[in-house]
């Protein structure tokens, strides 16, 4: 069997075929493109906690004056208290997880508050002696910010040991909330791809049925005569995956890169690159896929 | 060439079998008609030779292939050393007659220099090679006959099966395909041909096998359609 040949009867299949073919094309534009979603939605995040879980630290805040009496009885942390803290920072215990660390007295976060709070009249109630005097914390792993909880909760002169990833964590639940139902959306769409892919090809294979019967006569062996029909499926949903490709690639480009990241200077988001991984899988998957469905559709239509 | 024996066929849901232990034998290069009303297993049997059915118990044997044991995915390759020409003629409406006749010949891949040749020379054979770019909607019932016959002969099969080739057909038309027929099977190629035709059986005189009821009642040389040491018509023949 020549593929030319195979090419030309898939073709006038196709033709034949128009607005279940275009069909095919949407559903698996539309379902793939949801899967490049999702997965982009799993980059996203994975690229944010790659930034963030860098930079995020543990603070360990000391007592001051107005901390509630539960966690400070004793008021405005001592010196004593936070040379105790200290110590126990630089100990051979915790040093070893610790990468770096600093001591922010009241008068450092304060100008810090002013500064973030410049537009705000806040700042104007605030004294430096209400700011907690804090240590802040950088941990060679990020993962083991417990061992900095569990070491000064509920020690003497510490008001609170606050891990920044606990502000990230509920931002990446909520992308990852977003990645899942794409996925399901994808699932569902994939599905129906599916059946219209096999629908399709069972209609094709009606409408050929007396070209199937001579290919027969004439001894074309099964997989000749089964070819063009899968190869149909194939195209179309390949087409289908082809424009998802382009679609998420621009979603990309002009949505995130263009939009996202020049409001959002301080995020890092995805980019080219990561919608260049996400894109062959695309297709390799709608290629893929729509041949399985063709040919299990064929089959069960089309005994030879 | 065929070698059937013991062949019985029940087809699902019928107590009475569609063949009930036909036996025959045909030798390369003969032309054999095969005769009977219909339902008297003509067609059950011509599906037998073509491997689309096989019989429920004995055996068939055709080109030396066991059929009942022949593995599926042999069957194409087993059918490519067959013709075979319908009364329905059953071209392909959307391609023209050389494509038609170029179209079995592709499908089994054989090589473009091989069908540049041999669809003019067998166009030619059946007179219809001034009609090569015509589609069959343009064509009379028997140059599509012919152009269904050239298909069928391509290839160059061993075994030609013609089911009620001339049925749809006027007798002079009729005339010119059994003429033609007569020159396939003197080219070698066996034909086995299904019709209910007298003039045409009787003229010609070759072999004749009746069914009736799915049995053999008649297997003579040279005969015609009526038997000719009684001179009745076959008692299956319906007017």
């Amino acid at each position: 069997m020549k593929v030319l040949f195979a090419l030309s009867e898939s073709w006038a299949g196709i033709r034949s075929n128009v607005s279940m073919v275009i069909s095919i094309i949407l559903v698996t534009f539309i379902s793939l493109s949801f899967v490049g979603i999702a997965a982009l939605l799993q980059l996203q995040i994975n690229e944010m906690k790659n930034y963030w879980y860098d930079r995020a630290q543990v603070a360990v805040y000391m007592c001051t004056d107005v901390s509630p009496a539960a966690a400070c009885p004793t008021g405005e942390a001592s010196e004593a208290e936070i040379a105790a803290v200290d110590a126990q920072l630089t100990s051979t215990v915790l040093a070893p997880y610790i990468d770096q660390y600093y001591f922010e007295t009241h008068e450092q976060a304060y100008e810090k508050f002013s500064e973030e709070f410049a537009d705000s009249t806040v700042a104007s109630y605030v004294t430096p002696e209400q700011l907690n005097e804090a240590f802040w914390v950088n941990l060679t792993n990020p993962e083991q910010s417990a061992i900095i909880t569990e070491s000064f909760s509920g020690a003497a002169g510490v008001e609170q040991v606050r891990d920044q990833r606990g502000y990230l964590d509920s931002i990446f639940s909520f992308l990852n909330a977003g990645s899942i139902t794409a996925a399901a959306v994808a699932g569902v769409m994939l599905a129906s791809a599916l059946l219209l892919i096999s629908t399709t090809i069972r209609l094709s294979a009606f409408s050929r049925r007396r070209e199937i019967a001579i290919m027969r006569l004439v001894g074309a062996s099964n997989f000749s005569i089964r070819f063009p029909f899968v190869l149909e499926g194939v195209i179309a949903a390949t087409l289908g995956a082809v424009l998802s490709a382009i679609a998420v690639y621009a979603a990309v480009e002009l949505l995130v890169q263009d939009f996202l990241a020049v409001r959002l200077p301080f995020t890092s988001f995805v980019g080219a690159q990561q919608a260049l991984t996400v894109v062959p899988w695309l297709i390799l998957g709608g290629v893929i896929l729509s041949a399985l469905a063709s040919s299990v559709a064929i089959r069960r239509y089309l005994k030879v | 060439m065929i070698t059937i024996q013991q062949a019985v066929k029940t087809y699902k849901g019928s107590d009475e079998p569609a063949l009930k232990s036909v036996s025959l034998q045909v030798e390369r290069g003969e032309f054999v008609f095969l005769v009977g009303a219909s339902g008297s297993g003509k067609s059950t049997l011509m599906r037998m030779v073509l491997r689309e059915d096989v019989p429920t118990t004995g055996s068939i044997h055709v080109l030396g292939e066991d059929l009942i044991n022949l593995a599926s995915r042999r069957v194409p390759i087993f059918r490519r050393r067959l013709g075979v020409v319908f009364q329905d003629f059953r071209l392909l409406p959307q391609k023209n007659v050389y494509e038609n006749v170029a179209y079995s010949s592709k499908v089994i891949g054989k090589p473009r220099a091989f069908i540049e040749t041999a669809v003019p020379d067998v166009l030619s054979l059946v007179g219809l090679s001034e009609k090569a770019k015509r589609m069959p909607s343009e064509l009379s019932g028997g140059e599509q006959q012919r152009v269904a016959l050239a298909r069928a002969i391509v290839n160059k099969p061993d075994i030609l099966l013609a089911d009620e080739p001339t049925g749809n057909l006027d007798p002079k038309t009729s005339g010119e395909i059994m003429d033609l027929l007569q020159r396939i099977n003197l080219g070698g190629t066996t034909v086995l041909m299904a019709t209910h035709d007298r003039g045409i059986v009787d003229r010609l005189q070759k072999r004749v096998i009746e069914l009736k009821n799915g049995e053999i009642v008649r297997d003579a040389a040279a005969a015609g359609y009526r038997d000719v040491n009684t001179g009745e018509l076959p008692k299956s023949e319906e007017f």
